[in-house]
């Protein structure tokens, strides 16, 4: 088991180590291919509408886009583990590590400014997959167990409609409705910190939560009631109810616990994707977090900043990969980690 | 309570369709539509009221002004900033030596002193400028401005490699020493050639050569003093030092800037401040319309950027009086345009270019851009917001006159037209529909367009804007915008017709190439008399059109909306948005 | 009245396809103590029996209707919550394949635990050495470790044995085993089959068996009741099946039970045919169509529905033909070929 996770947590290290070569060679080697100079590259970071072409080469140099390719992604792989110094004109600042490097547009460190961002995606990805798991699982329950009654149906054809409709399209509806109209729930950008005020901190969260857990709750109901009519014929509820046991019981405890094993692989990798930013939902409801963060950075084409979520991104679906499998064994004794 | 907020499911049911998808009748919409506002509708504001006068002027104090935009700008680092909205609202924290009146319509393009005492004051033929300091203004830490914390902040946003924002006019103008580097490589270097500050209230500005328009230099945001000792580079945009009567409170990147008062303010150094909220909150990386929905139902005050709503804003705005009474509708000072290039024949010849202005169908270039709430058809290159301006009347500006077209083509010998290719950012969808219009609206005349898209990160340095390329791809028609960096002739004109500013590539100006032209923008430069100067840049702009260097398309308007219980709302003659100085909340 | 005592049980299932009579009037009594071996092809009703004992089919489809008596109360009418506090206490059951039947989720101690606290209001931790002793009870060594095992740990015989702890846990005055051996292989088998009977005494249970092997209530049980298509057609003692058969399709049966003597392979009086629908129920005796002696009851048996009648001495069967008729076949027919080999 220890040996199954120490071999699993080195290829998550090999992991980051590709896709950073990839994120790399995507932003920085690609367009270099294609014939875009070191001055274009600069130019992209220069805001003055008049800059001199000396002003957009001497940033080009002070970026560092003139050193060889190898030479950036080398000193961008050192700044992550021994931490970087950078110029702010003024002076000269350590980026201790892991430095993910200094913004071209905001000048500011990466790697500070997501871990900021951090506990808003968090905050909106485990409230909202609580939900979703809760509503979607009890959702699917109740639909396999009264297969084909109108509740059955009803469901499935609202979870078809989650599944469809854009989380865009369904926000800024129930913004609109919830927020402006009846005045019920917190208004677009609203964010309190949890340790400032968990009341409040639901209160704002509350509509993108609902929001998000609605597209995710109509594939977990769906995915829910196909394995509830799958566990439920087996024989081992059969003999849970011959021992008596009642009904809820046999549903929950046997049941559901025989049908959680494929949703938990599902839910762990979702959780991972939601973890390195909503990007959806935290536009729509303009939440400062990592998803929202990586729109602006490829807005802005802030390379240092695209590059740091795309490693945190890579980094919490590894550790959700890894966490799944560790669950698996624990959910299904069967499952034996070598 | 319904009415209040009936016009909000509207404007769901606008943002459902421009979505492309079916709205189910929009529940709460057509009832509650017309049955109100016409009893108070004398009271209250029409649209465009804020245009010419001050919407709900109050000075009542407190409150706070919410403000957000869908993206950050570049800096609020008065020293690194080129934006207009940040000139605008920087004013709120920063004291530039002299600013523009905060009044409605054409009044706001008047300078005023604000740092300053009294405008400035020009000696050595236009090359000397000298200003008083007024007495008393302090920090936010208390200490006194000096001219020498207003020398320091002009000098510090020289380091363009530190500062790459901020646009360059002090660079260009200053008669700076030759091993003048920056302030933070070169501190020592005496630099009195440049800015002088004989004592504390006086600073003198020396030039190069002569420029009348220089307090419009000394409006930028480069002139907020700077306190020498909390500089820290590219890190001060963290917190900018206040001189104005609000202070950053807290600085959060992407997300949101705090203002709340400064205390080291004083209302008596400060004539045209009315410094009404108590608090500022400026949320960054809105969403588009939910910032729209919100500044409708209230909960939004300001949005910060200044051009406008969204297209489904504008769609449900239209639908409700009661909502168009809220807005203003300002031609603003920029221009979308078409450049000509005369590099390739045929379009080296000027009757050729003029069969391109002739052949083009105007409306159908205004519709592109989104019709006449967002554009009004342009029909010189300068825009009306511009001092100096005149109505010129060169071409028709209706669908295409196919017939003097052909006369043009005939004139230029090429009667059965010629081929020519065209670029646009294929990232802008406008640019794109003008584009095609303009494919369509030739081809009637037997000029063949061959469109090509490029990105706009590259488009100027590697493309349109690279004279190397365009003459080596038959390059004639690019797709091209410009906004004022402040309403005269200089602030809008400067970059984009002088021959002279051309270079290897990041070019703006890509077509207007006359010996004529540059030397009427000497002339104007050192011309002392402001409306002698201003009638030049007019003379310009009208050279610009008969040598038919560019095909103007349009002014561009943007549908402001006035926040909820805002006080004091007028649009800037300055900036063509809302001013920012002077707002208040009920 | 006996300790339990089924009467005229129906047991239907509606479908789309029709109106499915698993069990169509059925009636036996048990007695403390004793061993009922219900044994017929799959298909035949047995196991929706069992499961209708036990009241599983309450709340489903299915439309029950009949009696139930066990120890003196009615359990068709009764309330499904009445029945389910019945279950795993006074009645039990064991499946036929403990992999499939028991939780893969679950150690089998937990499975034991849970089944004993259902029924007992006791802490976890006497719960466990319950279980603990229930598994030391049925032979398995080391309970006290294997308590913690999973069922996939265990081998065949192991997970059956542990399907009988479990159902014996909360000491069941009715036990039910569902094919408790199929799967098992031959020696194994013959140990269950011994623990079963030796347990049985033990605990003085009612026990019901239920196959489709005589071979399997050859030795264990005291009646045998044969079904066919939902309906008894032979009961009596095990001597009266096994000595005295008079229903040809139990003929059938004991042609076909393996034989330690003989070639598992060989059948001397097969079945011809595959077992009826329970849909569309063969006309008038619904095992005619494969009956051998059919065309001697003169077309009746096409026509008309046997009753299930008295032979002698409590012996019931359920076909066309007099009883002498039955017992001479029988001795001059079909023993002499079984034995014949």
């Amino acid at each position: 088991m220890v040996s199954y996770i120490i071999r699993r947590l080195i290829a998550a290290v090999l992991m980051l180590v590709v896709v950073s070569i990839v994120t790399f060679s995507i932003f920085f080697v690609i367009p270099r291919l294609a014939g875009v100079t070191t001055i274009d590259f600069a130019s992209r970071y220069v805001g003055s509408k008049g800059a001199s072409a000396e002003t957009v080469a001497a940033i080009a140099d002070k970026l560092g886009f003139n050193d060889p390719l190898v030479v950036q992604y080398g000193r961008w792989i050192k700044g992550i583990v021994l931490g970087a110094e950078y110029d702010t004109g003024a002076s000269v600042e350590h980026c201790p590590a892991p430095c993910l490097g200094y913004s071209f547009i905001t000048k500011t460190p990466v790697w500070p400014e997501l871990l900021d961002r951090l506990p808003v995606t968090v905050s909106l990805a485990i409230g909202a997959s609580i939900i979703w798991l809760i509503a979607g699982v009890a959702t699917g329950v109740v639909s396999a167990l009264r297969r084909g009654s109108f509740f059955d149906r009803a469901a499935m054809g609202v979870a078809l409609a989650g599944v469809s409709l854009p989380i865009f399209f369904t926000g800024i509806i129930c913004l609109v409705f919830f927020s402006y109209r009846f005045g019920i729930t917190a208004p677009g950008g609203s964010y309190t910190a949890i340790t400032e005020n968990p009341g409040e901190w639901a209160y704002d969260l509350i509509l993108p939560w609902i929001t998000l857990a609605f597209l995710y709750a109509a594939s977990y109901a769906r995915l829910t009631r196909a394995g509830m009519l799958e566990t439920m014929g087996e024989d081992y509820i059969r003999t849970a109810r011959a021992k008596g046991l009642p009904e809820s019981k046999v549903i929950v405890k046997h049941g559901l616990r025989g049908a959680l094993t494929p949703i938990l692989t599902i839910f762990g990798l979702d959780l991972g994707l939601l973890l390195g930013g909503a990007v959806l939902t935290e536009s729509t409801f303009s939440l400062p977090g990592l998803g929202k963060y990586a729109v602006q950075a490829i807005q802005s084409n802030d390379l240092p900043k695209i590059m740091g979520v795309v490693l945190l991104v890579t980094l919490f679906v590894v550790l959700a990969n890894l966490i799944v499998d560790l669950l698996y064994a624990v959910v299904d004794p069967r499952v034996r980690l070598g | 309570m319904k009415k209040r907020y009936a016009t909000p499911a509207f404007l769901a049911a606008g943002v459902a369709l421009s979505l492309g998808l079916s709205a189910c009748g929009g529940g709460g919409g057509g009832e509650t539509k017309n049955d109100s506002g016409s009893a108070a509708g004398s009271q209250e504001a029409q649209a465009n009221a804020g245009l010419e006068s001050v919407v709900n002027p109050s000075d009542k104090k407190g409150g706070t002004l919410k403000m957000a935009i869908t993206e950050a700008w570049d800096s609020i680092d008065p020293g690194d900033t080129y934006y207009g909205l940040s000139w605008n609202f920087s004013r709120i924290y920063g004291r530039p030596l002299v600013t523009y009146k905060p009044a409605p319509g054409q009044g706001g393009r008047e300078l005023v002193p604000d740092l300053a005492e009294s405008l400035g004051k020009s000696s050595d033929d236009g090359k000397t400028w000298t200003y008083k300091l007024r007495q008393g203004v302090k920090f936010e830490d208390g200490t006194p401005i000096t001219s020498k914390d207003v020398k320091y902040a002009v000098l510090r946003q020289l380091d363009k490699d530190t500062f790459v924002n901020g646009p360059t006019y002090f660079n260009d103008w200053l008669d700076l020493p030759k091993d003048f580097k920056s302030v933070y490589k070169t501190p020592d270097v005496n630099t009195d050639s440049a800015i002088e500050t004989p004592d504390d209230q006086t600073i003198v500005f020396h030039l190069k050569k002569a420029f009348s328009g220089f307090d419009n230099f000394a409006a930028l945001p480069a002139t907020v003093p700077v306190p020498k000792d909390k500089d820290t580079g590219i890190k001060y945009r963290q917190h900018p030092v206040a001189s104005g009567p609000y202070m950053f409170e807290k600085v959060e990147e992407g997300k949101q800037y705090t203002l709340v008062r400064n205390p080291n303010w004083d209302q008596a150094t400060d004539p045209i401040r009315k410094a009404l909220p108590d608090r500022y909150e400026v949320s960054l990386g809105v969403e588009a319309n939910d910032l729209d929905n919100r500044i409708v139902a209230g909960d939004l005050h300001v949005d910060l950027a200044g051009t406008g709503v969204q297209a489904a804003a504008v769609g449900t705005i239209q639908a409700d009086p009661q909502l168009k009474n809220r807005t203003d509708n300002p031609t603003g000072s920029r221009t979308w345009y078409i450049s000509i290039l005369g590099d390739n024949p045929p379009l080296d010849n000027v009757d050729c270019r003029k069969a391109i202005i002739y052949g083009a169908d105007r409306v159908g270039l205004q519709n592109a851009y989104g019709g006449q709430l967002a554009g009004e058809i342009a029909t010189g290159l300068m825009p009306p917001s511009i001092g100096g301006w005149k109505k010129l009347d060169l071409y028709p500006t209706a669908t295409g006159d196919v017939e003097k077209a052909k006369a043009a083509l005939q004139a230029c010998g090429k009667p059965e037209g010629f081929e020519t290719v065209m670029t646009f950012r294929s990232d802008r969808p406008k640019e794109q529909a003008a584009a095609e219009s303009l494919q369509q609206a030739l081809a009637k005349v037997g000029i063949k367009l061959t469109l090509k898209g490029f990105p706009t990160s590259e488009y100027f340095s590697s493309y349109a804007g690279k004279p190397a390329y365009t003459k080596a791809n038959n390059i004639g028609l690019a797709t091209n915008g410009w906004s004022a960096d402040w309403n005269t002739g200089f602030g809008f004109m400067s970059q984009i017709v002088d021959s002279r500013v051309v270079r290897a590539a990041g070019n703006y100006n890509l077509s207007v190439r006359s010996d004529e032209i540059d030397s009427l923008i000497d002339q104007a430069n050192s011309e002392q008399d402001k409306s002698k100067s201003d009638a030049i840049w007019g003379q310009i702009d009208q050279k610009v059109m008969e040598g038919a260097y560019v095909l103007p398309e349009v002014w561009s308007k943007g549908l402001l909306l006035r926040g909820k219980g805002l006080t004091n709302v007028f649009v800037s003659g300055a900036w063509d948005m809302y001013d920012y100085l002077n707002m208040g909340v009920e | 009245m006996s300790f339990l005592e089924l009467k005229d049980l129906r047991i239907h299932f509606p479908t789309d396809d029709g109106l499915v009579r698993s069990v169509d009037g059925l009636s036996f009594s048990l007695e403390r103590g004793r061993t009922l071996g219900i044994v017929g092809e799959s298909g035949s009703g047995k196991s929706v029996t069992s499961l209708g004992i036990l009241g599983l089919h309450k709340g489903g489809r299915a439309r029950i209707s009949g009696e139930i008596w066990l120890d003196g109360e009615e359990l068709v009418g009764a309330s499904q919550e009445h029945v389910r506090r019945l279950r795993g206490k006074k009645m039990a059951m064991i499946f036929q394949d403990p992999l499939s039947a028991m939780h893969p989720f679950y150690t089998v101690g937990d499975q034991i635990i849970e089944a004993y606290r259902i029924h007992n209001d006791v802490s976890k931790k006497v719960a466990r050495k319950h279980a603990v002793d229930m598994l030391g009870r049925v032979g398995i060594p080391q309970p006290d470790r294997r308590v913690d095992s999973y069922p996939h740990e265990f081998s065949g015989g192991m997970r059956q044995r542990a399907m009988i702890a479990m159902a014996l846990s909360c000491d069941p005055e009715l036990l039910i085993a569902d094919e408790p051996t199929t799967a098992l292989d031959v020696t194994v088998q013959a140990q269950i089959l011994d623990l079963m009977r030796d347990l049985q005494r033990d605990f003085d249970a009612a026990l019901i068996i239920i196959t489709h092997d005589l071979g399997v209530v050859a030795e264990l049980s005291d009646d045998i009741l044969v079904m066919y298509g939902g309906k008894c057609v032979e009961y009596g003692t095990s001597e009266d099946i096994f000595e005295r058969p008079e229903h040809p399709y139990t003929w059938g049966l004991l042609g076909s039970m393996p034989r330690l003597d003989r070639e598992p392979t060989e059948r001397l009086l097969p079945i011809k045919g595959s077992p009826p629908s329970l849909i569309n129920v063969p006309s008038g005796c619904a095992f005619h169509p494969r009956c051998v002696f059919e065309e001697r009851t003169g077309g009746l048996a096409k026509v008309e529905v046997p009753e299930l009648l008295e032979s002698e001495g409590g012996h019931l069967v359920r076909c066309h033909l007099p009883a002498e008729r039955r017992r001479a076949i029988w001795q001059k027919e079909v023993k002499p070929n079984l034995e014949a080999s």
